[in-house]
């Protein structure tokens, strides 16, 4: 029996419905497209957040990296007509880093330099980055074939390297790259090893306007990384890389160490050390000329964008959803009024009140659910397009259709209580006698 | 809930519906207008009652009353042997749709809905199931004469026809009490004359028929007539046969 009358009280509801479609279709359209940009927006959100969260924990969330940066002009000393410029991380910070700070598990050092490789008439663009062997221990680079530097090369400082896919594919197009030379700076690198694609290391935020180290400067141009031995850069680059930067009247560059990364046994010691790295450097730093980037931390504060995002996007969300809700209890209230006479009817025929309540509020929900699964279907498409043509990651959650379907629902009680109880309560008589 | 069925004894000796000092007023601002006055009407099962009086003598209100569409601002209604001022809303609606037939005098059909769902919405609201309503309504449908007119809707229907119609309709949860508003006053004679065979009929299978008319005629067929002047019962006419 109750089947029965869900099913009459459906079917009577879209009928009624129906018979004023251009008008139920307009009042829906403040549902549908409440309920789409909510799902559509959360998408965009949820697909960012995935994708900075991704990128971060790729730095690696038990990772220090501490890089070089030029300092601020006028903090050089001297100030004037400064001929040679030293700054930057150097072997000795990483040492320190390894014998003052008890919780340090691995450090890498890094230097990285802006180089041509040439291998037979192909020439490329890359970056050399003079590294440890168990640099791949600490960042999401991961052999593909071959290996990687080992304690030997760096022990002998081998003429040996290890190229990322890309640069693979731009140097080498149909020989296969193992055991071949590359030619870098007149000396000769045997490739022992290909690694996955080099990450981009995203600056903390506040930083990355500023001029970093010419490595990193020409990093956009370079088509990947070569992985030397830390010891071999050493020794066929010099102690130091050296560069004439393009502004200030030629001025020359001496850095040791571009990057040193520094990782903590777990999470927890990060923001200790952190600190101990912070004291550290800038008791033998006196100028700004280092910076501490904390995956961890940006974690945190993608984390917490990601909150604000949200509660915004949930407010227009909501007011927008109100507007919507306010439009259909206004063609409700209509509707009722238009219906009078059919409620005195009912009553006259043995309607209660709660029969007229459900009659009303049925109508409702039939119309902001139905515009509530059109918005969820729309909601779906647009971050599919988004996605297409708009190159950005979108991720649609269970979890919001699932709200947007209850917020559709919601709004349909909120918003048809009102009407149909005001149905419910009219007077029979005078409602028989309505015209 | 209470079962209505039960409680309000039908079957008992007596009255099936009894008035005392029933009194029904409107507050119009500071005047009152009082609309019936110490109506005192007892009404057997079975009977055919008609109720005349000139325009605005109440006979609306009162048959209202007898619907339980209305209450009495004073005096006492008591509908099988119950009282009704007791009872509530629901319980009221419950009286409606189980015991009550309404047959008005514009129809109020419900213009959505064809014939067979305008009969069952008084069984809808009972809580018959759907097999047994569609097929009831179907059968009401041809005994009024509408067996070829199902799913008509009402706007494709003559007025006799929409008024049978409202008869099926008033007669779908097989009620004691038939009560008809001018049934007659819109339409012409022959239709007119059609639906007072049909309520003939009702009589005859021993239905209350109880009918507000203008039409002297009609007066003629009901054992009794009332005649109400200005909220009074003026005059009360058996007829006999
Ligand atoms: N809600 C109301 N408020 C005020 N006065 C009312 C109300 N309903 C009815 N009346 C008055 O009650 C009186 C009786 O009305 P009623 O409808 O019962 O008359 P009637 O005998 O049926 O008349 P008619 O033959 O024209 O249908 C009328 O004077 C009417 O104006
Ligand atoms: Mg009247």
């Amino acid at each position: 029996m109750f089947i029965f009358r869900l099913k009459r009280t459906i079917k009577l509801g879209a009928k009624s419905l129906w018979m004023h479609r251009l008008r139920s279709t307009l009042t829906a359209l403040g549902i549908i497209f409440g309920v789409s940009s909510v799902i559509a927006m959360l998408a965009i959100g949820e697909g960012a957040s995935r994708d900075a969260q991704e990128k971060i924990a790729q730095l690696g969330s038990r990772n220090i990296i501490i890089r070089t940066i030029k300092p601020p002009e006028d903090q050089v000393a001297g100030g004037q007509q400064q001929t040679l410029m030293e700054y930057g991380l150097t072997y000795d910070d990483a040492e320190r880093f390894q014998n003052g700070i008890p919780d340090v598990q691995v450090i890498v050092p890094n230097r990285r330099i802006s180089q041509q490789a040439l291998y037979r008439n192909r020439r490329v663009s890359l970056e050399v980055v003079g590294t440890v062997p168990w640099f791949p221990n600490i960042s999401p680079t991961r052999i593909r074939f071959g290996r990687f530097l080992s304690t030997t090369d760096m022990h002998y400082k081998q003429g040996v390297c290890v190229l990322d896919e890309r640069v693979v594919k731009e140097l080498f197009a149909f020989d296969d790259p193992i055991g071949q030379a590359v030619k870098v700076g007149g000396d000769y690198y045997r490739v022992v090893g290909i690694t996955t694609e080099q990450s981009k290391t995203p600056t903390s935020p506040e930083l990355e306007t500023k001029d970093a180290t010419g490595a990193k400067k020409a990093a956009g141009a370079n088509v990947g990384a070569m992985y030397v031995p830390l010891t071999t850069v050493k020794d066929r680059f010099g102690e130091m890389s050296m560069q004439i930067s393009s502004g200030s009247g030629g001025t020359l560059e001496r850095v040791e160490l571009q990057e040193i990364i520094v990782q903590v046994q777990d999470v927890d010691m990060v923001m200790g050390t952190r600190q101990s790295v912070q004291t550290l450097l800038s008791r033998f730093h006196k100028k700004n000329d280092y910076e501490i980037v904390v995956p961890l931390e940006l974690m945190r504060q993608a984390k917490d964008f990601q909150r604000i995002f949200t509660i915004v996007l949930g407010s227009i969300a909501a007011i927008s959803l109100l507007v919507g809700g306010i439009g259909i209890m206004n063609i409700m209230m209509a509707t009722v009024s238009e219906r009078t006479r059919e409620i005195g009817i009912r009553r006259a025929l043995g309607a209660k009140k709660k029969d007229i309540v459900i009659q009303f509020l049925s109508e409702t929900l039939i119309l902001t659910l139905s515009g509530g699964l059109l918005g969820m279907a729309l909601g779906a498409l647009i971050p599919f397009f988004v996605t297409h043509f708009g190159q950005m990651r979108t991720v649609i959650t269970g979890s919001s259709l699932i709200l947007a379907f209850g917020i559709s629902g919601a709004v349909g009680i909120a918003f048809g209580l009102y009407p149909a109880y005001r149905a419910a309560n009219m007077d029979p008589i005078e409602s028989l006698r309505h015209e | 809930m209470i079962d209505f069925r039960q409680e309000l004894d039908f079957d008992a000796e007596g009255p099936i519906l009894a008035m005392e000092d029933l009194c029904k007023s409107y507050q119009l601002g500071a005047t009152e207008l009082r609309v019936l006055r110490e109506i005192n009407l007892a009404i057997n099962s079975g009977e055919y009652v008609a109720i005349m009086g000139p325009s605005g003598s109440g006979k609306s209100t009162l048959l209202n009353m007898i619907g339980c569409l209305d209450r009495p601002t004073s005096g006492d209604y008591r509908l099988g042997g119950q009282s009704v001022s007791v009872l509530d809303d629901d319980d009221l609606s419950m009286i409606r749709g189980a015991r009550i037939g309404f047959v008005f005098q514009s129809f109020n059909l419900i213009a959505q809905l064809n014939v067979v769902e305008n009969i069952e919405i008084p069984m809808y609201y009972q809580g018959y199931s759907e097999h047994e309503s569609a097929e009831r309504a179907e059968e009401l449908a041809t005994m009024v004469g509408l067996g070829e007119r199902l799913r008509h809707r009402p706007s494709e229907l003559s007025g006799g026809q929409q008024q049978r119609v409202a008869i099926a309709r008033a007669l779908a949860n097989d009620p004691l009490i038939i009560l008809a508003d001018e049934p007659t006053g819109n339409l012409d004679s022959s239709s007119g004359a059609e639906i007072l065979m049909i309520l003939d009929r009702l009589r005859e299978e021993g239905k209350t028929l109880i009918v507000v008319t203008h039409d002297e005629h009609i007066a003629t067929r009901a054992e009794r007539v009332i005649r109400l002047f200005d909220g009074r019962i003026d005059k009360e006419e058996f007829n006999t046969r």
